[in-house]
């Protein structure tokens, strides 16, 4: 399990994060401005907003604007909790520093108009687990504020939910970009083959396998287009993938030996969110029964991800997915 | 017309300007860098920068109200953000009244972008309240149904007058150069 800058584990980080979980996010807070008709009127035109009822009443959905302490803050850093602080300071430090919202719900009670004068105090409704978005890595924090007015009758309630996350690596991101700018030459980085051609946008690359003293004999196999299983010199029970000892029976004596390559789809899911680098969702992955009885995870090739049946005969190829990796996948026989 | 659930509105199409995403984000007081400094926001892993939420929330409001007119009251606005919405793109809104009950309807509203889904929502809205309840009517005209005789004929000679229809969009004026 990965450790954090902190040193915590994802468990340890979370139980700290949980904790903060009904404590107050913001208390005391007033509004800078009173809800006023310069504000609204500059809402509605960058919203394009031509309703009459404005400015006479202030769009709803403005509701937080009149709560947000804007480019100088709110005096004296008022209004948000040394709780919430602390929060958003052991996300920072456990590496999770960018910010972004994702939802926002409000109820509306009464409308504001020019004049009234927003209070508001807030509560952490709950922190997430540790989550993997297309963004990056981190965690969700729910807070709920109420919003009031002149002596202290609530207008409106505010649920709001950010992400804070660590960003994942910046990559080419899928899909249409009308307006964007040519980005400028990157300096040529020494470790890098040069691309084929410039122009061509890089591919993310898919993870690489992590080989080490236990699993070596595996990867070498590989290479050699043999896909190599242990086995038991005790019990003789086969294994995979590449483990020290025996389940079975717990001895360390073991050989290796080759697979026929042919195999069934023991069970498979199919993959559409979310989306990985260097993986074009939806596509197929299947649990392979080997005819040797033990089963991998596997891309299958040569059927559509759809036409993927638990049963389905499927035989063992290797498919080179970039200059560097090799892998040992399953060709499906299509019904 | 009368308001039923499964009411289609039309789509409302929404250019993501540089100009629209800084607009908003001041306008809301949302000094966040990743809504108005592109490098800012490229250090932080976005190919640049997209709209901020309280935006989104704002055009979605509109949305429902520039459809059910000015004396439509919001009640409710519960939004998720998905695909962000990046200068250059266009969203357009979609809604359908998922049901209609005592004079509030609820919608279900998508913001979709050259990207994906950039906004799933769902609105509470209260319709006029000289408007009978379950027979609705949009804003522009609800004394009209109160006669169905003359329903027709007030529709067709009273378009114009009541239609808060907007033309002169701000979206033309000299703010095209954004400095970069």
């Amino acid at each position: 399990m990965t450790r954090d800058e902190l040193g915590l584990d994802p468990e340890e980080l979370y139980g700290r994060l949980k904790a903060y979980e009904g404590r107050t996010a913001a208390s005391g807070g007033a509004g800078r401005d009173p809800v006023n008709e310069p504000m609204i009127r500059h809402w509605c035109e960058a919203m394009g907003d031509t309703n009459p009822a404005y400015p006479a009443v202030a769009p709803p959905t403005m509701l937080q604007a009149w709560t947000m302490g804007g480019l100088a803050g709110h005096p004296g850093g008022a209004a948000r909790s040394e709780a919430y602080d602390e929060l958003l300071a052991l996300l920072d430090d456990a590496g999770c520093t960018s910010v972004v919202a994702t939802d926002c719900e409000q109820e509306y009670l009464r409308p504001l108009r020019p004049g009234d004068r927003v209070t508001f105090d807030a509560v952490i409704e709950s922190v997430s687990p540790r989550k993997t978005t297309k963004l990056g890595t981190g965690h969700f924090v729910t807070t709920r504020m109420n919003v009031r007015a002149g002596d202290g009758e609530l207008v409106g309630t505010h649920r709001f939910r950010i992400l804070k996350y660590t960003p994942a690596r910046p990559r080419e991101r899928a899909g249409p970009q009308p307006m964007r700018k040519p980005e400028p030459m990157r300096k040529p980085e020494p470790t890098r083959r040069p691309e084929p051609t410039a122009a061509r946008p890089r591919r993310p690359r898919r993870p690489r396998p992590v080989v080490n003293r236990d699993n070596a004999g595996f990867w070498e196999g590989v290479a050699r287009h043999q896909l190599l299983i242990q086995r038991c010199l005790d019990c003789v029970t086969p294994r995979f993938p590449w483990l020290p000892g025996c389940g079975a029976c717990g001895s360390q004596r073991w050989e290796a030996f080759e697979a026929s390559g042919a195999g069934t789809v023991f069970s498979y899911v199919v993959m559409h969110h979310p989306p990985f680098p260097a993986f074009d969702p939806p596509y197929a992955v299947a649990l392979v029964e080997l005819a040797e009885g033990v089963r991998m995870v596997s891309d299958i090739t040569g059927v559509p991800y759809d036409k993927v049946r638990i049963g389905m005969p499927v035989a063992l190829e290797f498919l080179r997915v970039d200059e560097e990796l090799e892998l040992p996948v399953f060709r499906g026989a299509q019904a | 017309m009368t308001v039923r659930a499964g009411d289609e509105l039309p789509p409302l199409r929404i250019p993501i300007t540089r100009t629209l995403i800084v607009a908003g984000a001041l306008a809301s007081r949302d000094y966040q860098d990743v809504h108005h400094d592109a490098e800012a926001a490229k250090e932080k892993g976005s190919p640049d920068i997209f709209m901020n939420i309280l935006t989104t929330n704002g055009l979605v409001g509109r949305y429902i109200t520039d459809h059910f007119g000015p004396r439509a009251r919001l009640r409710k606005v519960a939004i998720r953000l998905g695909a962000p919405n990046y200068p250059g793109d266009e969203m357009v809104l979609t809604g359908q009244v998922t049901s209609v009950a005592e004079g509030t309807a609820e919608v279900a509203v998508i913001g979709k972008n050259g990207i994906g889904h950039h906004v799933t929502g769902k609105v509470t809205v209260r319709l006029p309240s000289d408007v009978p309840a379950e027979v609705l009517t949009t804003a522009d005209a609800p004394t009209v149904t109160q006669d169905p005789q003359n329903t027709q004929d007030t529709q067709d000679t009273a378009v114009t007058p009541d239609a808060p229809d907007a033309p002169d969009a701000p979206d033309a004026p000299a703010a095209q150069g954004t400095p970069r």
